[in-house]
């Protein structure tokens, strides 16, 4: 913020007799002095740096726990420092909440001063009008009144006095300035309502299946602290289709053209049901609460079978992707409600198939031109699901594996319709058909609105506080002639040239050429 | 979007921009012999303030002006010349061979012809994939370094800016060699994130600003290396004052890039802010930018303060451009580098 030093007030000098409250004072001024705003500024830049050196968790928690695994102990010492949530650590909040606690001690006795400022007549001419910085003889017949109404032409703020006028103008430099500051400390709030009343949901969903915003739906969900379950959105909706578009050949082919979700959305029970085309960019917006398509993948449907000739899967089974330029993914089935023992399948789809050199598969191209799934293996026993270790539906973890029986560790890839029967009588697997599905953010924040005014503000604010500059013109008008003078009240480029202008306003009532203030 | 691109014009654009970094060369040059020829120029502060109160009230400063005006245009170099090293002593100094003074002049015509051909490549590359040319980290740079010649170019037909062509010119001919060599992706479609009007706004924005405090960084290199002595070099005020008059112009432009940026996240990425490595380094850059206004207002810190913090600005610009997209992954990965 901007400020006149306070750093050399003689109490600052000899802090050793200062009482309480002079303690007080003592740290209120150099909290809110220029320099310490200064710093404060430098340092929240500094220690946002970490934040992007270091995954962080709720942005990138598969590398947060990819470093836990790669190097344990150096993570459990990053996070003693909050390295891995640099934007919640107590440090990083210190550091800004000092920053705009100074910036409001500076902007408050900031703004009553410039109140007082702008309703204070500019100041009467110095004696010596030669001694300014800009000075000028005037054509002798020169008046006040004529003066003074050239000056006002000019939009400059005028009083006259005996031989004399005095005028001033810029004083929206300070009124952006102050706003541009209570912008920002506005934008800060904004935030805040953001985080305390807003919430955030992932979820996934395949073709065919609906949504309905409540909090059970979510895959994820994250909260304000603010946020009552029953306030959200009551909408829902149901993906009919997804489709995406691929470039098919060339140096970029595969790359994807466009994609896009088909969904039937009902905006709350009873209302009727309408169609949106669901697109990056293009979220679906229910009163306020929008729904953003972030990810897409595969999602093959199977007919499972178990050894007692139950069909316990029935379905499509979300696969992550592995390989995004051609969307290969992998696929983890558990059938915990198998006979006479659960089954736990491991297997690859791949869109569009084709054999390597080594006698392996591959994919080659993201859209499903030839789609095949691989079980790589197949696994009965149990699945260690009941013990209350929560699990993740897209992994068998390793040491549960090892403890399994494998039934078919190598099969060949199955085209649609293809069935594979495990050996024993274990059961079969068909791939019936292919399926895709989306993943979805789904977000409410009520300080957005906010947040944009207030950016929006700050910089209509930073270009008046930036470009216009304050000042201050003066004419004496005597025996010997007209002289006019002038100074800028804040430095940066030359006031000269519009100096020069304001001369020939003067003295010609009109000023040829002469742009107003830069 | 269309998925055809026009090769025909796809390869046009890549030939033109080869051309615009041998203009930019020999303009370069051109610029070089001008500083290296010229009149010296003084450093003593005492007389350039003394100059410019001088010039305050009178037509001089208004002639100064439109010298550099017509400088700009190709002719009378001579006036923009004498505009250009304001006040210094005159007896002291001998007068510049003739030939020098057309380097300069050449220079500035080899310059705005190098301008036209980098700005037809640019549209070419447009015309091809009919789409916005900048969706990648090759197109981005080349619009930027187009920006950065521009505005000195602009800058030079209202102000006696011709000492800072050889700084400007190097560094876009640098930047293009950088993109054609290291960054170069075939012309074709944008990732489907990009399909959005919101690229025209924010990374139109982020490329104005971002030439702008090239210009003030070329100021900020010329105002370290240069002697305290009598040089050939632009004095330190004048450096200073047009790093600060493009910093001016740039940090606002640089605010709505970032805040535009933000609007488009909260289309697309549904946050508006999320700490992604591309926005925490634009907030440091604005901050530092921010920084650096704020130290030249108030904390009245001028020279090499002032310039080293506007430097260490510039340094998280190019980090945010190069550093970001190279090292860190994140949703700004729209960088689309060469395997
Ligand atoms: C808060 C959000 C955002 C911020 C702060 C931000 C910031 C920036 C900055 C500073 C640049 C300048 C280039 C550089 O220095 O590398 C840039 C470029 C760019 N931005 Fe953003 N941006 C945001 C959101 C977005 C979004 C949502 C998109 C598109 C979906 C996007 C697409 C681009 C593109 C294509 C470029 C061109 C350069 C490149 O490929 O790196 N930005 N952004």
């Amino acid at each position: 913020m901007t400020a006149t030093d306070t750093e050399t007030r003689p109490d600052e000098v000899r802090p050793v007799k200062l009482g309480a409250v002079g303690w007080a004072r003592w740290f209120w001024r150099t909290l809110t002095s220029m320099r310490t705003a200064l710093i404060l500024l430098f340092l929240f830049a500094l220690a946002s740096i970490p934040g992007s050196i270091w995954p962080q968790r709720g942005v990138s928690d598969g590398k947060v726990a990819q470093y836990y695994s790669d190097s344990p102990e150096l993570a459990e010492w990053l996070d003693r420092f909050w390295l891995f949530d640099v934007f919640k650590a107590p440090w990083f909040a210190a550091i800004y909440l000092l920053l705009f606690v100074s910036l409001i001690g500076c902007v408050l006795p900031r703004t009553t001063a410039h109140l007082r400022e702008m309703r204070r007549k500019p100041p009467a001419a110095p004696r010596n009008l030669s001694r300014l910085p800009q000075h000028a003889v005037l054509d002798a017949d020169l008046t006040v009144e004529e003066a003074a109404g050239r000056l006002r032409r000019l939009r400059f703020r005028v009083v006259t006095g005996p031989g004399w006028v005095a005028a001033e103008k810029g004083y929206l430099k300070e009124t952006g300035n102050l706003l541009f500051h209570v912008a920002l400390v506005g934008l800060l709030v904004a935030v805040g309502i953001g985080a305390l009343y807003g919430y955030r949901g992932n979820v996934l969903v395949v073709e065919g299946d609906g949504f309905a915003n409540t909090v059970a739906t979510y895959d994820r969900y994250t909260p304000g602290q603010q946020v009552n379950a029953e306030s959200l959105e009551p909408f829902s909706f149901t993906l009919e289709d997804f489709q995406a578009t691929y470039i098919a050949k060339g140096e970029k082919r595969g790359q994807a053209l466009d994609y896009a979700a088909t969904l039937a959305v009902t905006d709350s029970p009873g209302a009727p049901e309408r169609k949106y085309e669901l697109k990056v960019n293009e979220p679906l917006d229910v009163n306020g609460t929008l729904t953003y398509l972030i990810d897409h993948g595969y999602a093959p449907t199977f007919r499972i079978t178990d050894g007692s000739g139950q069909v316990v899967l029935e379905g499509a089974v979300p696969c992550l992707v592995v390989q995004p330029a051609t969307f290969a993914s992998e696929c983890v089935i558990k059938i915990p409600d198998a006979r006479p023992e659960q089954l736990g399948i491991l297997a690859a789809f791949l869109p569009t198939t084709v054999p390597t050199a080594g006698g392996e598969w591959t994919s080659i191209f993201p859209g499903t031109a030839n789609p095949t799934v691989q079980v790589y293996g197949a696994f009965a026993g149990d699945l260690g699901m009941r013990n209350g270790v929560p699990q993740s539906v897209y992994e068998i973890p390793a040491e549960i594996l090892k403890k399994m029986k494998p039934l078919t560790m190598k099969a060949d890839p199955l085209a649609v319709g293809e069935k594979l029967d495990l050996p024993g009588g274990a059961g079969s697997i068909e791939f019936t058909g292919v399926k895709e599905w989306i993943a979805l953010q789904i977000t409410h924040d009520p300080g957005r609105l906010p947040a944009l005014i207030a950016a929006g503000l700050a910089t209509v604010a930073v270009v008046f506080s930036l470009t216009i500059r304050r000042r201050r013109v003066w004419v004496r008008v005597g025996d010997g002639g007209a002289e006019a003078g002038g100074l800028t009240r804040t430095e940066g480029g030359d006031f000269g040239e519009e100096f020069a202008g304001i001369v020939a306003a003067l003295n010609h009532g009109s000023n040829p050429g002469v742009k107003d203030a830069r | 979007m269309p998925a055809e691109v026009d090769p025909g014009l796809a390869a046009l654009s890549d030939q033109l921009i080869l051309a615009t970094v041998v203009l930019y060369a020999i303009a370069m040059i051109g610029y070089a012999l001008d500083l290296a020829f010229g009149r010296a120029r003084s450093a003593s502060p005492a007389k350039t303030e003394e100059r410019s109160e001088a010039q305050a009230a009178e037509p001089a400063l208004v002639a100064a002006g439109a010298a550099a005006a017509s400088a700009g245009t190709g002719t009378a170099a001579a006036p923009a010349e004498a505009g250009r090293s304001g006040g210094a002593g005159s007896g002291a100094e001998k007068a510049p061979p003739s030939w020098v003074m057309r380097a300069g002049a050449v220079a500035t015509v080899l310059a705005w012809i190098g301008f036209a051909v980098h700005l037809g490549s640019v549209l070419t590359r447009g015309l091809a994939t009919g789409r916005w040319p900048w969706g990648n980290m090759y197109e981005f740079v080349v619009a930027m370094c187009l920006a950065a010649m521009g505005a000195f170019l602009l800058m030079q037909l209202r102000y006696p800016v011709r000492f800072l062509g050889a700084s400007v010119s190097a560094a876009a001919g640098l930047g293009l060699g950088y993109a054609v060599h290291s960054l170069h992706v075939e012309a074709g479609p944008a990732m489907v994130a990009l399909n959005s009007y919101w690229i025209a706004i924010h990374v139109s924005a982020a490329i104005i600003a971002s030439g702008l405090f090239i210009v003030a960084g070329a100021c900020g290199v010329i105002f370290l290396i240069r002697h305290d002595a009598a040089d050939h070099l632009p004095t330190r005020q004048e450096l200073e004052r047009v790093a600060h008059r493009a910093i001016v112009i740039g940090f606002p432009i640089w605010t709505f890039a970032v805040i535009a940026g933000a609007l488009w996240a909260d289309k697309a990425w549904g946050r508006y802010w999320g700490w992604d490595p591309k926005e925490i380094w634009a907030f440091i850059t604005w901050i530092v930018y921010a920084g650096y206004l704020h130290a030249r207002a108030t904390a009245g810190w001028k020279g090499k303060a002032a310039t080293a913090v506007q430097l260490v600005a510039f340094a998280s610009l190019l980090f945010n451009l190069i550093g970001v997209n190279i090292f860190f992954e994140g949703l700004h990965s729209y960088a689309e580098l060469p395997d």
